[in-house]
């Protein structure tokens, strides 16, 4: 093992059970298995399949490694191997030096103590000694700030300081590699960034694997990122390329045409829909109108949907101060957002059309379509683009009628 | 400059390294004395804070174990053999002796359970658990000591001249009732009917071993228990001096040294395992 890499991982897998009662089994035979010094076996047996199927990766002192990858992706799997909780199945783990790990903040935790008691447990669980603890005591508290509450139950603490409190244990540790398992999603802004600090003021003597949702975070913080997907690399290297390879994996969640409707004596529907949109471009679209009387003021309102199930972006005529005519019969409209400044990705867009007399819709496509945007993959600004009118041309066809 | 210990994870079995094995298991054991420590406080003061009663709850179930016995014996309605003394004496010095083999049985798997969330997310020294169990067995038994001052006070006996022994043969029987709870945790954690079935089996052991009657001479029910000479013995180093199962107590303390062994080397090849199947 070469000076600098003080993580290697080698072909890692582990396996599970999907039925819990074979699970027990199979975790006693292989406790037999161990004892009698012989071998598991290294196929699948009924019901099992591979959590974390041939990982490999190396991390060197100074480098982060992001962990991405969807719920049951095998995250906390890999991570609980390299801490040591759980044996692989196949292949190897070298670590050199101390290991911390915040897999959970506030384990070991006990509510009815106080603060100052479960610093010490928590501390010795880490492995540090009671003196180690006396001289760091003072910076945990100060950096978890809770001096009024120190001699105070930890049950009457709020989430938040738990956090802190756990937070500023375990990195008094000073551990050569630094497992973090979601944990700096919790906390308030301002403790975030403090924690952000401390890692960067630690960053040089260790190796950190930083398991978050977040991609942004992931982006800002580390150096290089390893994509999983249900157990398996998808991608190990580039931050960039890391974020985009995930975000392919998330995307084919939106749904679309879930719900569409138009006002009573209406007739409405979505024309031609930009389906891409580069970055800075302009997203465009039409709506067909039939309409049995004037609407002397109507709005339109775009809402693009992320990933996250909120609005990215929500482009609303009203808000904006201007407003469309509609004639009575058929007519086209057609309307155009933009300039995009949104992050690269997939977006579920709804559009309606309303009429400011009564708000009633005279169109309303809920999650209509799907629109990929390419734009950065992190940083984008938050800005709302004009909505205008483009054209609205009539078609002529009820007057005919009558 | 710190030095940097390597650690290597495999899916090979631990045993195949039985020299670093031995040395981990005794470099743990040595690590976990302070955390055992902290742990054992932090329960025995949470268990103080939340409870009125207190010291209470450990002097109860030996006196309610054997007064019932104790009124019997007197009543004549059951014979329990010619106590060398008397029989409410003889009854409650069992009784202490038996609780705590209780709950040395008791105490591997029930810290190992009550630890759960700290082992599936935190690795540290996995024999601190059950040092603070230990602990607690052992703290237990000394609350129960002035209860055993109090009975001979009571009925003014004289400690035997053998009585120093009598901590020789509590260790070996907190030993005796800690291996079989040892070797019992790896099947207890993964399946509900160990923990369910064990209240049971002790209290049928208990009436099937000499701590409230006398074994009349030549009992072949008592001679085959092996809990027979370890009770039997350890109380009559206390009370009367003259021990007849000494013979069969240095053997029973034989093999639950070996076995004690086996189950911590079980114990530690398991807990991964364990660990695996118990999720978060």
């Amino acid at each position: 093992m070469s000076d600098d890499i003080i993580v290697r991982v080698e072909g890692l897998s582990k396996k599970f059970c999907r039925d819990l009662k074979r699970s027990l089994w199979y975790g006693l035979k292989d406790t037999a298995a161990d004892l009698l010094g012989g071998h598991s076996s290294n196929g699948l047996r009924r019901d099992e399949f591979w959590a974390l199927d041939e990982v490999s990766f190396e991390l060197a002192r100074g480098e982060c490694l992001g962990l991405i990858g969807r719920n049951g992706a095998g995250k906390t799997t890999l991570l609980k191997m390299l801490n040591g909780l759980i044996k692989p199945d196949k292949g190897r783990i070298e670590l050199s030096g101390r290991v911390g790990a915040l897999i959970s903040l506030g384990a070991g935790f006990n509510p009815i103590l106080t603060g100052r008691e479960n610093i010490y447990i928590n501390g010795s669980v880490l492995g540090l000694t009671k003196k180690e603890i006396d001289s760091k005591l003072a910076d945990i508290v100060e950096f978890a700030e809770i001096d009024d509450f120190i001699d105070t139950a930890v049950q009457s603490y709020s989430t938040g300081m738990q956090v802190r409190l756990g937070f500023a244990v375990a990195t008094a540790l000073q551990p050569d590699v630094l497992l973090l398992d979601e944990v700096l999603a919790v906390g308030d802004a301002a403790f975030r960034a403090k924690c952000y600090e401390r890692l960067a003021r630690i960053r040089d003597s260790a190796a950190f694997i930083l398991v978050s949702h977040d991609t942004d975070q992931i982006a800002r913080v580390c150096s290089k990122v390893l994509v999983l997907d249900v157990g398996r690399e998808r991608h190990l290297g580039d931050v960039e390329d890391g974020i985009r390879v995930y975000h392919e994996l998330s995307r084919p969640r939106h749904r679309t045409s879930s719900y569409e409707q138009s006002a009573e004596g209406t007739v409405a529907s979505l024309g031609s829909c930009d389906e891409t949109v580069a970055d800075g471009g302009v997203f465009s679209f039409s709506i067909s109108l039939d309409l049995p009387e004037l609407v002397a003021v109507a709005d339109v309102r775009v809402v693009f949907w992320g990933d996250d199930g909120l609005p990215a972006l929500d482009a609303y005529t009203r808000t904006q101060r201007s407003s469309l005519r509609l004639d009575a019969g058929s007519s086209t409209i057609t309307l155009a957002v933009g300039p995009l400044t949104l992050k690269r990705g997939r977006y579920a867009v709804s559009i309606a059309v309303l009429n400011r007399s009564n708000n009633l819709h005279l169109y309303w496509g809920d999650r209509i379509r799907n629109v990929d945007v390419d734009g950065p993959i992190t940083g984008a600004v938050p800005y709302t683009p004009p909505l205008t009118c483009v054209s609205i041309t009539a078609e002529n066809s009820r007057s005919d009628v009558g | 400059m710190r030095d940097h210990p390597l650690t290597v994870y495999t899916p090979e079995s631990p045993l195949r390294q039985p020299t670093k094995f031995v040395r981990d298991m005794i470099a743990d054991l040595l690590a976990s004395r302070e955390l055992a420590w902290r742990l054992f406080v932090r329960d025995l003061s949470a268990q103080h804070r939340t409870s009125v009663l207190g010291y209470f709850w450990v002097f109860v179930p030996p006196l309610v174990a054997s007064l019932p016995f104790v009124y019997l014996n007197s009543t004549g309605v059951v014979r329990m053999g010619d106590t060398p003394i008397p029989y409410a004496a003889y009854a409650i010095v069992g009784t202490i002796i038996w609780q705590t083999f209780v709950d040395a049985l008791n105490s591997p798997l029930r810290t190992v359970n009550a630890a759960r969330s700290m082992l599936t997310r935190i690795n540290f020294p996995r024999e601190a658990i059950l040092l603070s169990g230990l602990m607690q067995v052992a703290f237990a038994f000394l609350v129960r000591l002035v209860l055993l001052i109090a009975v001979f006070a009571a009925f003014a006996l004289q400690p035997a001249a053998t009585a120093p022994l009598f901590f020789v043969g509590m260790l070996s029987v907190v030993g005796t009732g800690f291996m079989i709870g040892l070797i019992l945790t790896p099947f207890g954690i993964l399946y509900s009917d160990v923990p369910n079935s064990l209240p049971i089996a002790t209290t049928f052991l208990m009436l099937l071993t000499p701590v409230l009657w006398y074994p009349p001479p030549g009992s072949g029910l008592a001679a085959l228990n092996p809990l027979t000479p370890l009770i039997t013995t350890t109380r009559d180093w206390l009370t009367t001096g003259s021990a007849a199962h000494v013979g069969g107590f240095i053997l029973v303390s034989a093999v639950t040294v070996t076995f004690l062994v086996f189950g911590w080397v079980a114990y530690r090849l398991a807990l991964p395992h364990l660990i695996a199947r118990l999720g978060n």
